[in-house]
């Protein structure tokens, strides 16, 4: 039995958007809202991961014209390109709705310890209990590295914990 | 070691015949449930001669067939999603299931067939298959309709009177003084309440009773617990079906999304072996001449069910051509009219004469009509194709 979100049927916000969002019992959630052109969207987001995009017909919006369908790994992909330049600041949202919870960027600078050195070997998690959620490398955001990803000179790591812990994951940095 | 050869040739060779009827369903967006049924028929009329080792495993797997069935649809079964269903389409509901079971009532009552085979009837007629319905509206991407959260939320609320509807159509069937059946009834009723307040509480905690990262200590873990509560429920004659239910409703969260597409291609195998032994159980001798009725049958419950469609569609704002795909999508009757079938087909065999011609004519029609209720607005879709080159060349930046 799937909880999905505890919310129901009706209009919620986005950003600066109004969304609709209705609930298909036993398939999942459909998101609809209308772009500046008049173009009604809408997504279906399934229970299996996977998502069906959609436009309804300006002549009949009862009908949904399928646009593409995207699998799990397609629509990361997707929504990596969409979101990629305001992930960090995407991050500082989500961690308004935890109290006690923030988002911090701790820079690999040339002098760092761990440069040239898998993430693994920091042992950020157990040290400071904060979490490298991604690792941005110029135009590149990987979302939730491994241990075994290679740090370089000039990324930058997004990190969620307290605000101790991330001042202490700007120390390991550092200093190591 | 002769028997062994026989019962994996036989076995396979049935398997093979059902992946080569099922791809041929699949081709036209049709349920293979009919073809199911028919090679069942075949089957029980010696297309291959089997051996009664293979005819136990077809009965056995039934029976794990239904099991599955109903732990995958209490797997499915999401507190939130009843009570908005619940919500916006109670009434639907209601509109529902006085339209489509009083037919099936009605030709229970003509056969001069006692109370239980009376409901056993407008159970059959009732319930739509929500699996084969889901899996259409899929196939023709029809997800992001505007009629398509009233049939989903009927197949919801279809799903929850199943839920109440089979321990007392199996306690009944079951037979018995009345004292019995209460006290069956009883159990059963208690037996869900339980479950609904233990998964809405403690969901959590059973969760991690049975939860485990490995996936096949999961599946066995998960596939034993479903098969000893049926049991169970079998012994206190409240049917191995509603057990296996109630254990798929307690699960929820990450291990029920898991264990769903663990079990789905168990539930898939076992489930057309369920499809094959229904069609093996019937006596053509039998059936024949109940065909006439439950073509009559088939044509009225699909019309009542149009109309519960439309009703459910219109509460949405849909207009008339959504209505009627809502309608249309609907008819489709599989899986838990059969099961019907197979909790009172031993007791009384008439049903089970009319009832598999009646679920095969409606398996076939239903996603037949569907089709075709799509085809009634292709027309404004063209237009629009035509139509829209020209709005995005006009957006784009004068070139050269």
């Amino acid at each position: 039995m799937v909880q999905l979100r505890q919310r129901r049927d009706g209009s919620v916000k986005m950003g600066r958007m109004d969304v609709n969002e209705v609930l298909l019992p036993g398939v999942g959630l459909r998101y609809e809202f209308d772009n500046t052109d008049g173009d009604r969207i809408g997504v279906v987001a399934k229970r299996a991961g996977d998502f069906e995009v959609v436009l309804y017909a300006a002549e009949d919006p009862d009908v949904a014209q399928p646009l593409f369908h995207l699998n799990a790994e397609e629509a990361d992909a997707l929504a990596q390109i969409l979101g990629a330049p305001r992930i960090a600041e995407r991050f500082a949202d989500l961690t308004h709705e935890v109290p006690g919870l923030e988002a911090g960027q701790v820079s690999i600078d040339p002098d760092s310890p761990y440069a040239d050195r898998p993430l693994g070997d920091a042992r950020v998690r157990t040290r400071t209990g904060a979490s490298v959620v991604a690792i941005v490398r110029d135009e590149d955001v990987q979302p939730s590295p491994g241990p075994a990803d290679v740090l370089r000179v000039g990324d930058i790591l997004v990190i969620i914990g307290t605000e101790e812990g991330i001042t202490q994951v700007e120390h390991i940095f550092d200093k190591g | 070691m002769h028997g062994s050869v026989a019962l994996l040739i036989q076995i396979g060779l049935l398997l093979v015949v059902l992946t080569v009827l099922g791809a041929l369903a699949r081709k036209v967006s049709l349920s293979p449930i009919p073809l199911y049924l028919l090679a069942g028929l075949s089957l029980g009329e010696g297309a291959i001669p089997l051996e009664p080792s293979a005819s136990e495993f077809i009965e056995t797997g039934a029976l794990v067939g239904v099991v599955l069935l109903l732990l995958t649809l209490g797997l499915e079964f999401s507190v939130t999603e009843f009570a908005a269903s619940m919500r916006k389409h109670l009434p639907s509901a209601w509109v529902d299931l006085a339209l489509n079971a009083t037919p099936g009532a009605l030709v229970g009552w003509f056969l001069g067939l006692d109370f239980v085979g009376i409901l056993a009837m407008a159970g059959v007629t009732y319930i739509s298959s929500s699996g084969v319905v889901s899996r259409l509206l899929t196939d023709l991407r029809r997800l992001g309709n505007r009629e398509t959260p009233a049939v989903l939320s009927v197949l919801v609320l279809e799903d929850f009177a199943m839920a109440v509807y089979l321990p007392l159509l199996a306690v009944l069937a079951a037979g018995g003084t009345w004292v019995n059946a209460v006290v069956g009834i009883a159990i059963a009723i208690l037996a869900l309440a339980v479950t609904f307040l233990a998964s809405y509480k403690w969901g959590h905690v059973v969760e991690r009773l049975v939860s485990h990262p490995d996936s096949e200590l999961l599946l066995l873990r998960v596939l034993g617990l479903a098969l000893l509560v049926a049991g169970l429920a079998e012994f206190v004659h409240v049917s191995a079906a509603v057990g296996a239910f109630l254990v798929g409703l307690t699960l929820s969260g990450e291990t029920a999304v898991r264990v769903r597409e663990l079990l789905s291609p168990l539930r898939d195998l076992f489930a057309a072996i369920f499809f094959v032994s229904i069609g093996f159980m019937v006596d053509p001798a039998v059936m024949i001449p109940m065909l006439p009725l439950a073509v009559v049958l088939a044509v009225v419950t699909a019309a009542t069910k149009v109309v519960s469609g439309m009703y459910a569609a219109k509460r949405e704002g849909v207009a008339r051509p959504g209505q009627l795909r809502a309608g249309t999508a609907l008819i489709v009757r599989g899986e838990f009219s059969l099961v019907i079938i197979a909790l009172v087909g031993e007791s009384i065999p008439v049903i089970e004469a009319i009832a598999m011609p009646y679920v095969f004519v409606l398996a076939f029609v239903g996603p037949v009509a569907t089709l075709l209720s799509g085809r009634v607005t292709a027309r404004p879709r063209l237009q629009r194709r035509v139509s829209r080159p020209a709005r995005v060349r006009r957006s784009e930046p004068p070139s050269g």
